[in-house]
C-alpha cells in the first residue's frame, strides 16, 4: 500500500511516500520511505503510520500576574486523538504568579511520555 | 525659556548604532554587535516588553534550526532577552521612535518624555503588519468580528479574550492556519478557509497539522465578496473566482459566521524608512539592500521580516547576525564598498534580497518563486552564464529560498539574472 504525506517536523515540509503493507496481525508493515530530506522525516512517517502524535500549545490562567496567561507545551507528542483530552486537562489549572518558564505544569500528561511545561514567565503583579 | 526644539537638542544622546525594534531580528543583532565589540549601541522597543510577535506565537516549531530542540515563540524569544540581560545591553521599552532622518537622527517617544539620539549606524528591525480589510477593499457591513490573524491571536494568547464561535477565515497564510488550530482548541468551529488563489500561501506542514488534522477544508480559488451583520457579523458571502481572481456569477454562497480572520499577507513596516528616503522595492515592499544588509542610505541597515517576510524565526535570527557582522566592518571602516552589480528577478522568480552586491564577496540570496514549480533548476547568472545553482524538486511560493553565491565565479560588473525552470 502506498501513503502520501506531509511531513510536518519543519518548514521543509517534506512529501513522504510511504510503502506499507498489512501484517497478519493487521498492524501495517513499513517497508520504503521515500523524500525525506533528513532521518526525521522517515522517523515521523514510520509514527504517523502506526500511530499519529502531535505536540500542542494553549495557556493557563494565572491570578495576580502581570500578564493574565502563561503559555504552556508538551514536551513530546502524544496521541492525535487525545489532544483534546489534554487540553481539557491542561485548562484545569489555574496558577497564582509569579510562574517560570521551563516549570513543569503537568507530569506524563494522560500517562503518556509526554509533560507540560510553561513557557512563559509571569511576575507577580505589584500591589501599587 | 528653551524652545522644545533646544531642550531636544541638548539631550541627544550618541550612540554607535541604533538599533529600531526589539523583536526576533533587533535582539539578534543587538547580542552580535555586543560580541563584536559594539558596546554603545540602543534597542529602541515600542512595547512594553521586549521579544516582538513571538510573545503571541505560544505555538511551537521555533528554534529546530538555531537551537536543534522545538520551542515555542516565548521561548524562543526569552532565550535572546536572557542573553541580552547578561550582557548588559542597553534597551529601551514602551519607546516609539517617530522620526528618523537621512543623518541617523532619531526622535524617540518615551513616558518620560522626548528624548534624541544621534547615531553612526541605524538598524532597522521593525518587523512588518498585516495585510487589513481596508487593503483587501471587500465590499459589505462594517460589523465587529472581523480581524486580522494576528489581532486573533493577541486577543487569545496575550489578553485572554476568546474573540469567535462560527469562524470563517479568508486566505490560507501561516498564521491563519495557526489560527484555524488555535481557535479549533479553543472550542470555536471553524467552517473553512478561503484562499483566492490557486495554491495555499502557509507552508504544507502548517494544512497538515492546522487545517487537515481538525478536519478543517481549505478552498482554493475562492474569495470573501461580501461582509454581512449590523453591529455583529453574521456571515460572509464566498464567490469561486475565475483565472483572473475575479468572481465566478452563480457560484456565491452564503456562510452564516460571527468571525472572519484574514490571513491575507504581510507587509514590512516602513514607514519610518520611507520617511528617511529608504529607496523601497515593491515586490518585497521592504528597502532595497546590498549583500551587507545596506540600504539606499548610508550607514541604514536592515533585517528580518522588514526587509523581507520570513517563515522561520531562525532565518529571522541568523539574517541578523550577519547583517551585525557587516554594521561591525562599517564602524570600523567608515564605509562598505561600492554596490553596483544589480540582481534582476526573471523568469518565474518573485523576488531576490539582496538586490544590490558589490561583487567583492560571497553572499547568501533568499528568494521567492512567483508560482509553484516541480523540479525546478534556480539559476544565478552572468552574462548568460550560470555562476550558481540551486536544483529543487519542489519550489512553492509559501517558501523562501535560500542559495549561497560564490563571487569567483563573476566575470564583469553586469547585472546578475537569477530564473527558475522546470525540467
Amino acid at each position: 500500500m502506498k501513503t502520501e504525506l506531509t511531513c510536518i517536523i519543519c518548514p521543509n515540509s517534506c512529501q513522504l511516500e510511504i510503502e506499507s503493507e498489512q501484517t497478519a496481525d493487521g498492524l501495517p508493515l513499513i517497508q520504503n520511505v521515500c523524500g525525506a530530506f533528513c532521518p526525521k522525516g522517515v522517523e515521523y512517517a514510520r509514527q504517523e503510520i502506526l500511530s499519529p502524535c502531535r505536540t500542542i500549545s494553549t495557556s493557563i490562567a494565572i491570578l495576580h500576574g502581570e500578564l493574565p496567561l502563561a503559555s504552556v507545551r508538551l514536551t513530546n507528542p502524544i496521541p492525535k486523538d487525545r489532544i483534546f483530552d489534554a487540553i481539557a486537562e491542561i485548562k484545569s489549572y489555574v496558577l497564582e504568579a509569579p510562574v517560570s518558564a521551563g516549570t513543569i505544569l503537568i507530569s506524563q500528561i494522560l500517562g503518556y511520555n509526554s509533560d507540560v511545561i510553561i513557557t512563559k514567565t509571569v511576575p507577580r503583579k505589584s500591589s501599587n | 525659556m528653551k524652545t522644545p526644539k533646544e531642550t531636544a537638542h541638548a539631550q541627544t544622546k550618541h550612540v554607535d548604532v541604533a538599533i529600531i525594534g526589539g523583536g526576533p531580528a533587533g535582539l539578534a543583532a543587538a547580542i552580535q554587535l555586543y560580541q563584536n565589540g559594539i558596546h554603545n549601541i540602543i534597542i529602541i522597543e515600542r512595547e512594553k516588553q521586549l521579544g516582538g510577535i513571538l510573545r503571541q506565537c505560544i505555538h511551537d516549531g521555533f528554534g529546530l534550526t538555531r537551537f536543534s530542540e522545538m520551542l515555542s515563540g516565548p521561548e524562543y524569544a526569552q532565550a535572546f532577552i536572557d542573553q541580552v540581560e547578561t550582557l548588559g545591553v542597553p534597551y529601551l521599552v514602551n519607546a516609539s521612535v517617530v522620526h528618523f532622518s537621512p543623518e541617523k537622527h532619531l526622535t524617540v517617544v518615551t513616558p518620560s518624555g522626548l528624548q534624541t539620539w544621534d547615531a553612526k549606524a541605524v538598524i532597522l528591525t521593525t518587523g512588518c503588519r498585516e495585510r487589513t480589510r481596508g487593503a483587501l477593499g471587500i465590499p459589505g457591513d462594517r460589523p465587529v468580528g472581523v480581524f486580522t490573524a494576528g489581532v486573533a491571536q493577541a486577543y487569545i494568547n496575550l489578553y485572554n479574550r476568546m474573540p469567535a464561535k462560527e469562524v470563517v477565515i479568508l486566505g490560507s497564510g501561516d498564521i491563519g492556519l495557526i489560527m484555524a488550530r488555535r481557535l479549533t482548541l479553543e472550542g470555536a468551529h471553524v467552517q473553512a478557509i478561503f484562499e483566492i488563489q490557486p495554491y495555499p500561501n502557509g507552508l504544507p506542514r502548517n494544512i497538515q497539522q492546522c487545517a487537515n488534522d481538525y478536519h478543517i477544508p481549505l478552498y482554493l480559488n475562492h474569495t470573501v465578496t461580501q461582509i454581512h451583520g449590523r453591529n455583529r457579523l453574521t456571515g460572509v458571502t464566498v464567490s469561486q473566482v475565475d483565472k483572473d481572481r475575479q468572481p465566478i456569477a452563480g457560484t456565491d454562497k452564503f456562510y452564516p459566521c460571527d468571525t472572519l480572520i484574514l490571513s491575507v499577507g504581510l507587509i514590512p513596516e516602513n514607514e519610518l524608512s520611507r520617511e528617511a528616503g529608504v529607496a523601497l522595492d515593491p515586490r518585497t515592499n521592504g528597502p532595497v539592500v546590498n549583500e551587507f544588509y545596506q540600504t539606499s542610505l548610508d550607514g541604514v541597515f536592515v533585517s528580518g521580516n522588514v526587509l523581507q517576510v520570513h517563515d522561520l524565526v531562525d532565518y529571522v535570527s541568523l539574517e541578523a547576525e550577519r547583517m551585525a557582522g557587516n554594521v561591525t566592518a562599517y564602524l570600523h571602516k567608515g564605509a562598505l564598498p561600492e554596490s553596483s552589480i544589480r540582481i534582476v528577478a526573471k523568469n518565474s522568480i518573485g523576488y531576490t534580497v539582496p538586490q544590490r552586491i558589490s561583487g567583492q564577496s560571497d553572499f547568501l540570496l533568499s528568494l521567492r518563486v512567483s508560482r509553484p514549480l516541480t523540479d525546478c533548476r534556480i539559476s544565478v547568472c552572468q552574462d548568460g552564464k550560470e555562476i550558481a545553482f540551486r536544483k529543487l524538486k519542489k519550489a512553492i511560493p509559501a517558501q523562501l529560498i535560500q542559495l549561497t553565491v560564490s563571487t569567483d565565479k563573476l566575470s564583469s560588473g553586469h547585472d546578475l539574472e537569477v530564473s527558475a525552470h522546470e525540467n
